[in-house]
């Protein structure tokens, strides 16, 4: 029980962050039809910019956390943005009314030059970050075995439980989110009726960047440890978890994405570390053939 | 108000618009009719630039609109309810309807909400239903409540009674006199219904093939032969005995 308690923690807390970068893929997959296979590099870029700019700080001689931290946030954020918009504007745009594998495949020589852009500027060896936030709750103890929450969990469970309302709130309420939906539903309606489409769709690939990067800032924190690859790994798993939780959809994304995670810590937990990623692309399988739309995904049944 | 002055728009190879010169004066209802794959429907997206014509100029009150891109056209004061009404599905009425106040100011909502809703009051009794699951007649409704929120001087009707029964088709050309009448709003209206829209229209315009044919005001071209047996007489555009 205590054991499994503490799966669960570990999970979720790894599920937020696979969470917040599967909605990039979703919101993208939505707006343009398309995998956005440079996504998982925007997150790597995020979680690089945490390292040098955790370490300038500290050389600066600042050191308190929840301002470094909310420092490193604001840079990351707006640095990946900028990535985000200029992979759309350079690998999408040009392309958008080509055949779709054209855009298919230069995200792919996106997502590669950006690893490649990283390795050449920040070197091919892991970079590393001391622990910023030690400490931590002690939640129970039973025969030597304590279930612990650490601060930097709650951090991250509560800045991503915040940010997934947030965006919520955006997509749903806001005029922003109803132009994001209508681009996705019928885009020359959209147009008719006002809407700047290209903006829409820049600010689409913005927004998931920024949450990707907060991604990155969460993971050098949780590990202490990246390198120029992490991108690869990661966005396959947050991809996986977009596609679970039925691709397009928000909700999806953010339950998929907590499942993976869970998946994940419950197996690395009760069986073996090793095989931790097969089990999670074996569950999309399984769940794919049950339900291939995913498990929010909704089939299209409206009239045309 | 509008003057579209021999545009030429192609898809591909394809001429669809073979030198078009329209003229649409402020109050007017003006409407174009003509038969199926004459080029309609393009012409009306011309003017809103998707596709945008290769040559000749479209020029709406005084600006020259003819290079610019869609959302910048309708942000001038015109607005378009395209054919297959293009609802968002998988939004709700009211969402389709705030969607219609893109470029408008925020200030007039309430306003602009409650005379869509004045026009037509299903809607307002459908406001939390999802676009795609109203039925033909009421997403017309919503097509059109939906153009009018963005308080268009000019407003573009692509066959709006299409696939509604007679009474709706009835209601729905009252609708737009009212709409042109009470609210001062011109109109350009492109219908299969001929007898009706150009009963309603002040003039009229017969595109054929891509090209205008003829000219003139409703009341002239319902008195037109080609036009009594090319567009009244038998077909959906039946004079009713
Ligand atoms: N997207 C497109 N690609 C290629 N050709 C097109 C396209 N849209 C229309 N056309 C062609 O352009 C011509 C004019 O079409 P348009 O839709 O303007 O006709 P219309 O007068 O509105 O007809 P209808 O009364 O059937 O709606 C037709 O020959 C049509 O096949
Ligand atoms: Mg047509």
């Amino acid at each position: 029980m205590e054991y499994f308690l503490q799966q669960l923690i570990n999970g979720l807390t790894l599920g937020g962050i696979y969470a917040l970068i599967a909605i990039g893929y979703t919101m993208v997959y939505g707006i343009i039809g398309m995998i956005n296979f440079a996504h998982g590099e925007v997150y790597m870029i995020g979680a690089f910019i945490a390292v040098i700019a955790f370490t300038a700080l500290g050389l600066l001689g600042l050191t308190w956390v929840p301002l470094s931290l909310a420092i490193v946030l604001m840079l990351a954020i707006g640095f990946t943005a900028i990535y985000g918009w200029s992979i759309e504007r350079v690998a999408y745009r040009p392309l958008r009314s080509a055949p779709r594998l054209a855009p298919l495949i230069s995200a792919i020589g996106m997502s590669i030059l950006l690893q490649n852009y990283v390795q050449v500027l920040q070197g091919a060896k892991i970079k590393t970050l001391p622990p910023m936030i030690e400490g931590g709750l002690t939640l129970m103890q039973v025969e030597g075995f304590s279930v612990r929450l650490s601060y930097l969990q709650i951090i991250i469970l509560l800045l991503t439980v915040s940010l997934m309302a947030a965006f919520s709130v955006v997509i749903a309420r806001t005029p922003l989110g109803r132009a994001q939906r209508a681009c996705e539903q019928d885009r020359r309606m959209a147009s008719l009726l006002g809407v700047d489409v290209d903006r829409t769709i820049s600010l689409t690939f913005v927004m998931g960047a920024g949450l990707a990067a907060v991604a990155g800032v969460f993971v050098t924190l949780y590990y202490g440890v990246i390198d120029f690859f992490i991108g690869f790994l990661a966005g396959l798993k947050a991809f996986t978890a977009a596609v679970l939780g039925g691709i397009g959809s928000l909700a999806g994304a953010m339950l998929g994405g907590l499942l993976i995670g869970l998946i994940e810590a419950f197996w690395a937990g009760y069986f073996t570390v090793e095989y931790k990623d097969l089990a999670v692309f074996a569950i999309l399988v399984i769940v794919l053939i049950f339900r291939p739309t995913g498990l929010l995904g909704q089939p299209e049944v409206e009239k045309v | 108000m509008l003057s579209v002055a021999g545009i030429r728009t192609f898809y591909g190879q394809i001429e669809a618009l073979k030198g078009v010169s329209i003229e649409v004066r402020q109050g007017e209802i003006v409407t174009l009719i003509g038969a199926n794959g004459a080029g309609k429907s393009t012409l009306l997206m011309s003017i809103c630039g998707n596709p945008q014509p290769r040559a000749g100029r479209i020029v709406f009150e005084g600006q020259d609109i003819t290079r610019l891109s869609t959302h910048a056209i309708v942000r001038h004061g015109l607005a378009h309810a395209p054919e297959g009404r293009r609802i968002f599905p998988r939004m709700s009425v009211l969402e389709n309807l705030q969607m219609g106040a893109t470029v408008a100011d925020p200030a007039h909502y309430a306003d602009d909400l409650a005379r869509v809703f004045k026009l037509f009051p299903i809607l307002e009794r459908r406001q939390q239903q999802r676009g795609g699951t109203l039925s033909g007649g009421e997403q017309q409704m919503l097509s059109i409540g939906r153009a009018l929120m963005s308080r268009p001087r000019l407003l573009l009707l692509d066959e709006p009674s299409l696939g509604l029964a007679p009474l709706l088709v009835k209601q729905i050309f009252r609708t737009i006199a009212e709409i042109n009448q009470r609210e001062g709003v011109t109109v350009l209206l492109v219908e299969q219904n001929a007898f009706h829209a150009l009963r309603l229209a002040h003039r009229g315009y017969v595109l054929v093939n891509g090209r205008i044919a003829l000219a003139g005001t409703g009341a002239e071209l319902l008195a037109n032969r080609e036009v009594r047996s090319a567009y009244l007489e038998g077909g959906h555009g039946a004079v009713p005995a």
